[in-house]
């Protein structure tokens, strides 16, 4: 199988970026579509050419580490998938395919296809914890909880931090991220005694780290690999009503 | 080299509170003093930063990902095992001890397993007092299931995403100390070099992954949290970040090596399809609670699995091991797996897989348990092989997957350098021969949560009376030195080979005689071949690029380096264990019928090994069984 990859590669943080084609032949269906970047690398090192610079780790659409912009969508052709889950079958022979790093004022680029995503854990430096300290902890069924709320919390906690939601919303918007770990933390009784600080102090370093405001256009769960939903936007927003009106 | 482990005194369950009661304290005010280095920001990393700058100690934690929320401890899927007795099934705290200890074909310390099955309890309340949305009942109780080798429900879990809940549970506790100053965080950040000061291990080298820059950091203590190195394998489980770096250094720098060859083949991952694979997909060992293991009973068969009629499907597991059935213990069912495979049976393209069956769990609970239980894996499963799982069996295949070896520790988790502990996945210490599924997130969280906090001030207690040292230190000149000149030699090479090329010959020796299975004559031909391939590597490898800039091959190869040296120190442990226990299955020490056969006289020990000009050379800690009497270790 072959391609052609189109790829953005730019030096430095500061430098100039520009799309550079790559004709790459010995791909097959089976691999993976950080695979057949893999396979490039190789056919790059040979020719003496310094590699692709790109992100992975887990390579099983955990870890969220990887994410590239795929002929114009956030992690390829499919929905709710990482870009490690993608696979070379869902690309024709001979096709040109587009790859460009993550786009947001708040996701700089660092090289080729690597952004910086620090911003995401500056936002959870404000509040998307709880507050106790190890060796405090009251006995586990002292809480109970029940199986819907725990349930709920857990679709808002599954969240993998990726950055596609905010590479895909044309405002570049954080609010399906951060709403995400508000509602996974403020659904639950442990999560209740510092619930309003969370809301307020969590969407105040979201707007400074220069993320867009929401405006539910509803792209991002299309992107999000783990299929959360925009339903946690609104009720982050009533959350934050509430916390405004009674801390 | 004498070995202690430092046990404390005292009956089994009254251990730990014994050393506590003698541990030295060190005041508040001068805990602020002293600063500690954790290397990984895993489950165990995370976990010991935290609550180390909860105690009052300042702390830098390193990670080589972008942020600390991507370790790998995050793809752990199945679950946590805690001595609860929640479902009333006669679990205890002393089941569990014993489970492990059997579990590990008798290779661990008796006080240190006993130890992390008595943590366990508090440990669950621990993470879900930090808001981890464990599985509930309707009536908002806990729910367990099981896991391998055990025949009660002790397993906590969230959905298949155990690990990830765990870890951001950590990575939040972190954050909330990195806001209260307590911790500086450094991302993309990789660990290079120890550096040791009079026989202490006062800090690292590191690399600035983006700048290139190579740093010194000084501290007080050092503790490696870097996880597994089932990478040397290549295709592993594993995330294509992990290596064994860290620890390669610290060992070469004086720490001992515990059990190097102690490494876990899965037996539920996804098949190999292609040579440009570069990772093998894990399917939680959970599915094994309601899916059935089986291979035609005919050899070659190519019918489809749902045309195979009942009569003709071998359900070998259940066949081999009554009692425990699909449940195995991950060794045995990885052996037992390879076997059928080995014997012609294997299903799929490549024939190199086996069947993990759904449709009598369905017809019996019904589609939408099993979808409440393992949805998200089959989600994942259909994403990756293109088929639901829900109507035809999953095809999985064994896999590169833990550790068991690691750095040795004593009690304290402290290596033979004084000063330098290590944590985790990337210590030798409770799962001897083999691990059980869902004591990984365990052994990491109770490690770095509840031991190393206890233990790391009996040592500082002494260290806060002497000035700390800076990194001004000649110590540290020379250290940074020898980086740079590691780095150099590797980029001046330009030879003709990609860093790839070497880590899938690598691959290939250590999964073809160092895996499931290994001989003498193998592993003397493997050290053979590993020795070759270091030299070539040496030789013609080629890295472009330069040192002062983001350059991944160059990160690759550094690590690729250091496995090569690894893969042999495996196989020389390998070699001189002549005995079958746990995940070390050497062919010329089975049954009849294919078992493993311990060899106590002879093997009862750690194997501890120090690198040395002239060679590894071997230390043995013995193992005192004064608790619980070996015995043959059978699952029938």
């Amino acid at each position: 199988m072959k391609a052609t990859f189109r790829i953005w590669r730019q030096d430095t943080p500061n430098g100039q970026g520009g799309f550079k084609d790559y004709e790459v032949d010995g791909l097959n269906a089976d691999m993976s579509f950080l695979e057949a970047l893999d396979h490039l690398n190789e056919i790059l090192v040979l020719r003496n050419e310094k590699v692709v610079a790109f992100e992975y780790d887990c390579r099983e659409g955990i870890c969220g580490q990887c994410g590239v912009y795929i002929n114009g969508r956030a992690h390829g052709p499919h929905e709710n998938i990482t870009t490690c889950q993608l696979h070379m079958r869902s690309f024709e022979d001979g096709a040109t395919i587009v790859i460009e790093p993550w786009r947001a004022d708040a996701f700089p680029i660092i090289k080729d296809l690597i952004v910086d995503r620090s911003a995401f854990d500056r936002i959870i430096e404000q509040g998307g914890y709880i507050s106790a300290k190890t060796g405090t902890a009251p006995e586990a069924n002292a809480i109970p909880i029940g199986k819907e709320i725990s349930d709920r919390a857990m679709d808002a906690a599954a969240c993998i931090g990726c950055g596609a939601c905010v590479a895909t919303c044309k405002n570049a918007s954080a609010a399906l991220f951060t709403s995400a770990k508000i509602n996974h933390l403020n659904s639950l009784p442990q999560g209740q005694p510092e619930a309003h600080k969370r809301v307020l102090e969590m969407t105040a370093q979201m707007e400074k780290e220069g993320f867009g405001h929401c405006t539910f256009t509803g792209a991002c769960e299309v992107e999000c690999p783990e299929g959360i939903s925009i339903v946690n936007i609104a009720e982050m927003n009533a959350r934050y009503l509430k916390a405004k009106l009674f801390s | 080299m004498r070995l202690d482990a430092k046990i404390p005194e005292g009956k089994l369950e009254e251990k730990w509170r014994n050393y506590q009661i003698k541990s030295k304290l060190i005041n508040p005010a001068n805990k602020k003093k002293l600063n500690v280095i954790v290397v990984g920001s895993g489950l165990s990393g995370a976990g010991a930063a935290a609550t180390l700058a909860e105690l009052g100690y300042d702390v830098q934690c390193f990670c080589y990902q972008d942020s600390a929320r991507r370790a790998h401890s995050v793809a752990a899927q199945g679950g946590i095992n805690a001595a609860k007795n929640y479902q009333h099934d006669g679990d205890s705290v002393w089941r569990m001890f014993h489970d492990t200890l059997k579990g590990g074909d008798f290779r661990s310390r008796e006080a240190n397993t006993y130890r992390l099955a008595e943590l366990s309890a508090p440990l669950i309340d621990h993470f879900t007092q930090q808001g981890v949305p464990f599985a509930r009942e309707y009536g908002g109780v806990l729910v367990n299931r099981s896991f391998g080798g055990v025949q009660v429900q002790r397993t906590f879990y969230a959905r298949g995403q155990t690990g990830q809940q765990l870890l951001l549970a950590a990575y939040s506790q972190l954050y909330k100390m990195i806001r209260a100053k307590k911790v500086t965080m450094l991302p993309r950040t990789e660990m290079l070099d120890l550096v040791v000061v009079d026989g202490k291990a006062k800090g690292i080298i590191a690399r600035d992954l983006v700048s290139g820059e190579i740093k010194r950091y000084a501290a007080d203590a050092v503790v490696l949290a870097t996880g597994g190195y089932s990478r040397v394998f290549r295709l592993s489980t594993l995330a294509i970040g992990c290596n064994g770096s860290a620890i390669w250094k610290a060992h070469k720098k004086g720490a001992l090596f515990a059990a190097p060859s102690f490494t876990q083949i899965h037996p539920t991952a996804l098949p190999q399809s292609s040579e440009a694979q570069s990772k093998l997909t894990l399917m939680s060992e959970s599915l094994r609670n309601d899916g059935r293991i089986w291979v035609p009973t005919a050899k070659g068969d190519s019918r489809k699995a749902e045309d195979i009629p009942e009569e003709e499907r071998d359900y070998y597991l259940e066949r081999r091991y009554p009692s425990f059935g699909n449940l195995a213990p991950r060794d045995i069912a990885s052996r037992a797996a390879k076997e059928r495979i080995d014997a012609g049976h294997g299903v799929g393209r490549l024939k190199n897989a086996v069947y993990l069956d759904f449709k009598h769990s369905i017809e019996r609970l019904g589609l939408e348990t099993i979808k409440d239980r393992y949805g998200n894996l089959f989600k994942m499963y259909r994403k990756i092989t293109g088929v639901d799982a829900y109507k035809e069996p999953m095809q999985i295949s064994p896999a590169a997957h833990f550790s068991m070896g690691g750095l040795w520790v004593d009690y304290e988790l402290m290596t033979t350098i004084p000063g330098l502990y290590a944590i985790g996945e990337c210590n030798f210490s409770d799962h001897g021969a083999n691990r059980l599924g869902a004591n990984s997130l365990l052994q990491a969280s109770v490690d770095g949560y509840f031991i190393l906090p206890n233990t790391i001030n009996n040592y500082l207690a002494s260290e806060i009376k002497q000035a700390s040292v800076s990194a001004d230190h000649p110590a540290f000149a020379e250290a940074e030195k020898d980086v740079k000149e590691h780095i150099a030699r590797i980029l001046s090479i330009e030879g003709s080979k990609t860093v790839d090329h070497f880590h899938r010959e690598l691959g290939k020796v250590m999964w073809q005689e160092c895996a499931m299975s290994r001989s003498k004559v193998g592993l003397e031909k493997a050290i053979h071949q590993l020795n070759e391939i270091k030299e070539d590597f040496w030789q013609t490898v080629k890295v472009t690029g330069h040192d002062q800039e983001l350059n991944t091959e160059l990160e690759k190869a550094l690590r690729l380096a250091d496995f090569i040296e690894l893969g042999l120190l495996m196989c020389t442990d390998a070699l001189q264990r002549e005995e079958s226990c746990g995940a070390h299955f050497r062919e010329e020490y089975q049954t009849e019928d294919g078992e493993a056969v311990r060899v106590d006289d002879n093997y009862a020990y750690v194997s501890a090994w120090e690198y040395t000009d002239s060679g590894f050379q071997l230390h043995k800690e013995k193992l005192e069984f004064e608790f619980v009497k070996p015995t043959v270790r059978s699952y029938k």
